[in-house]
């Protein structure tokens, strides 16, 4: 079984980031990356049907040079193949532009499977898994809770939460499916794997050697303006003995019409 | 199975400086560290002194991410609204080295540090934590990560895990500390524009200031609160001894908030935005109360092995790094016999015995025990010569000699002179 899995490195979800002043971009100077914490559902879930039906996994980004610490920490956990897109000479890009070049690597290495993040926490378009089955004529299953292939089967049988419920589709195979939290849990990596992925070197492809047209390098959307969300109000701690601080609250409460 | 020359255990900076050193001569060194980058997880005040770095990488500050060099030093003592400050200022610290006083942050410093170790062939395995020392006959023969395959074998195994030395505690060479032999310390980095913390602290560009503050700045603790200027923000903080916040009854934070409310605080700080909070412990074990420091196949280094100079210099990175160096110089001098065993690893605390480090620690070892003999150094002197000296400056109608008598009797009536001078001696005895 070929299985290939997408992801994307994201800036690390615990700090703040900073909205540079001058255009609508982030700062990105000295920031710490890590994987796209959805993409880890998929590189488990690849980990998992590879043990199942053997195969190979491919996993591949389309990102700077440091990207390949993302890959580094898939070879570690037990991909086989890894393969970063060098996005130095692509300058705006949406997730059309980036399905566009991950869909044309998929295709070029071959696939059964392709697993992707069901969005990545950065800008959370969630688009770049259905552009892709998209544009390879096949099916996408978005944000799965379960997969379920039986054996030697060319069907797919998944579970995705609703609101108020549970859907389960079918589809036939090849196909893509991106990960919702809660496919698995993903494992750790063993030392061996980590002493592994600090020896391997992780394949590079320039994007003008994917024999793409100029026009699919244009991004279709632009990002005009970013800002912080709202500040949050200043709390107000009231202090006093237990009766009277009960007492205030409650006055407080009633002052600001919460009850 | 694994196996390398040394494995370390700790990414800080006693752990990367013992790394730094073992790979620059051939040796196969892994570095284990639970946090998620080196550094991650890593925090001290603010001020990193640097002989040590300097030798290690020549420079460093051309290269490394520090926030200002150290030409400005302030001290004060606050009461509950008034100050008394000295200030020094030396241009000669404008100039390489720059007096090796550098203000960092650290996780970027360790984070640059630990690379350095890295491209020097060093294997760093990041969010992995170590459970256990492996023994082979009693001697310390590997380490046990908690990772599938998590055995790993080396000749010598180097310590630098920290304050909370768990490992250190498991394998006996430490007794759990005491609260008064731990202080701890809540820091928060504020962020302030560059040119507003130039003005407000009257510096030059990458000039940097270190600001403590006594007395009422930590209600009357024996400790300490600190402003560090970093390149567009603040290190700001206090720390006090576990048993000391006990005592009162105070938290952490409530310390924290406390000082940073101060006026006279409050005004340096202002129109800042906190951007984070940490925490730490920092071992204050005095000389006489250090842990055994090598063992079969074991060397202990920075935090874990008590290497922090409490007195107005603060002094830990430092130290830290000069004993992860010893440590590896010891190995390296232990692999020609051969021997790793605690006999041939003598060495280390010969090292240390004739450096500042063991120098320091003794002299100045028993600072906190001293200090504390004298808690009215922190609490009634201040509030008493801060009145005295407030009724020296009031302008009122009475006769300038009538203020004076007033002052002065009112000091007189709260402190005794003879004790005054006899703890003003001690206490430069034990601090200076």
């Amino acid at each position: 079984m070929k299985i290939v899995v997408c992801v994307k490195e994201v800036p690390d979800t615990a700090i703040a980031l900073k909205v540079k002043s001058d255009s609508p971009e982030i700062e990105t100077e000295n920031i710490p990356w890590v994987i796209n914490p959805y993409d880890e559902y998929a590189i488990e879930e690849a980990l998992r049907l590879r043990e199942k039906f053997d195969g190979d996994i491919t996993v591949i980004t389309f990102g700077a040079e440091r990207a390949e610490s993302v890959l580094k920490s898939c070879i570690a956990l037990g991909s086989d193949r890894s393969i970063r897109i060098n996005d130095k000479s692509v300058k705006d890009r949406d997730s059309l532009v980036t399905s566009k070049i991950l869909a044309r690597v998929i295709q070029n290495i071959g696939y059964d499977i392709i697993l992707c993040g069901k969005e990545s926490v950065d800008y959370g378009y969630a688009q770049t898994g259905q552009m892709i089955a998209e544009l390879l004529q096949i099916p996408c299953i978005s944000a799965i809770k379960k997969l379920e292939i039986p054996a030697l089967t060319i069907e797919a049988t998944c579970h995705r939460e609703i609101e108020g419920g549970l859907e389960v589709v079918k589809c036939s195979l090849p196909s893509v499916f991106t990960a919702q939290k809660g496919l698995n849990v993903p494992r750790y990596a063993s030392l061996s794997g980590i002493m592994k992925a600090k020896k391997t070197k992780i394949e590079t492809l320039e994007p003008d050697a994917l024999d793409l047209n100029t026009f699919d390098f244009k991004p279709k959307i632009k990002i005009t303006n970013l800002s912080y969300p709202p500040k949050r109000q200043e709390g107000k701690i009231i202090h006093g003995t237990l009766p009277d601080t009960a007492k205030e609250l409650l006055r407080s409460l009633k002052e600001a019409r919460y009850i | 199975m694994e196996k390398f020359d040394c494995v370390i255990i700790g990414a800080g900076p006693a752990g990367v400086a013992a790394a730094l050193t073992l790979v620059r001569k051939g040796l196969t060194v892994a570095v284990f560290e639970r946090g998620e980058y080196p550094g991650s997880k890593n925090l001290f005040g603010g001020v990193l002194y640097s002989t040590v770095l300097n030798k290690l990488i020549p420079e460093f500050w051309k290269e490394a991410s520090v926030e200002r060099h150290i030409t400005k030093r302030r001290y004060s003592i606050l009461s509950k609204n008034s100050e008394m400050a000295v200030e020094f200022g030396f241009e000669d610290f404008n100039h390489p080295p720059f007096n090796n006083s550098f203000t960092v942050l650290r996780a970027k410093f360790d984070r640059w540090f630990a690379q350095k170790a890295e491209d020097a062939g060093a294997v760093i395995f990041t969010e992995t934590v170590v459970d256990d020392f492996i023994y082979d006959k009693g001697k310390v023969s590997g380490i046990k990560a908690r990772r599938e395959g998590g055995d790993v074998y080396a000749d010598v195994v180097v310590c630098a895990e920290g304050a909370n030395s768990l490992l250190t505690e498991k394998a006996g060479l430490k007794k759990k500390p005491l609260p008064h032999q731990m202080i701890t310390a809540v820091k928060e980095i504020i962020s302030i524009p560059k040119d507003v913390i130039e003005d407000r602290f009257n510096l030059s560009d990458n000039e940097g200031m270190a600001l403590e503050f006594f007395g009422g700045a930590v209600k009357g603790m024996i400790g300490s609160g600190f402003i560090y200027t970093n390149k567009d923000s603040l290190s700001v903080g206090v720390g006090c001894p576990i048993s000391a916040m006990k005592e009162n009854n105070m938290k952490p934070n409530d310390l924290l908030e406390s000082f940073k409310s101060h006026p006279v605080v409050k005004k340096l700080l202002r129109g800042g935005k906190t951007e984070e909070l940490s925490a730490k412990m920092i071992p204050e074990l005095g000389y006489k109360t250090l842990p055994k420091l090598i063992a079969d196949g074991l060397l202990i280094v920075g935090d874990a092995g008590g290497f922090v100079n409490p007195s107005l210099y603060r002094e830990g990175t430092n130290m830290a790094m000069y004993s992860g160096v010893a440590a590896a110089e010891t190995i390296l001098e232990a692999r020609q016999s051969g021997d790793f065993s605690e006999k041939g690893l003598q060495g280390y605390i010969k090292k240390l015995e004739e450096s500042f480090v063991m120098e320091d620690l003794e002299r100045y070892g028993d600072v906190p025990e001293k200090l504390s003999e004298m808690p009215q150094l922190f609490k009634e002197y201040p509030d008493a010569i801060l009145k005295m000296v407030q009724g020296y400056f009031t302008i009122s109608d009475l006769p300038k000699d009538e203020l004076h008598r007033q002052a002065w009797n009112g000091f007189k009536d709260n402190i005794s002179m003879w004790k005054l001078l006899l703890d003003m001696y001690k206490a430069r005895k034990a601090v200076l």
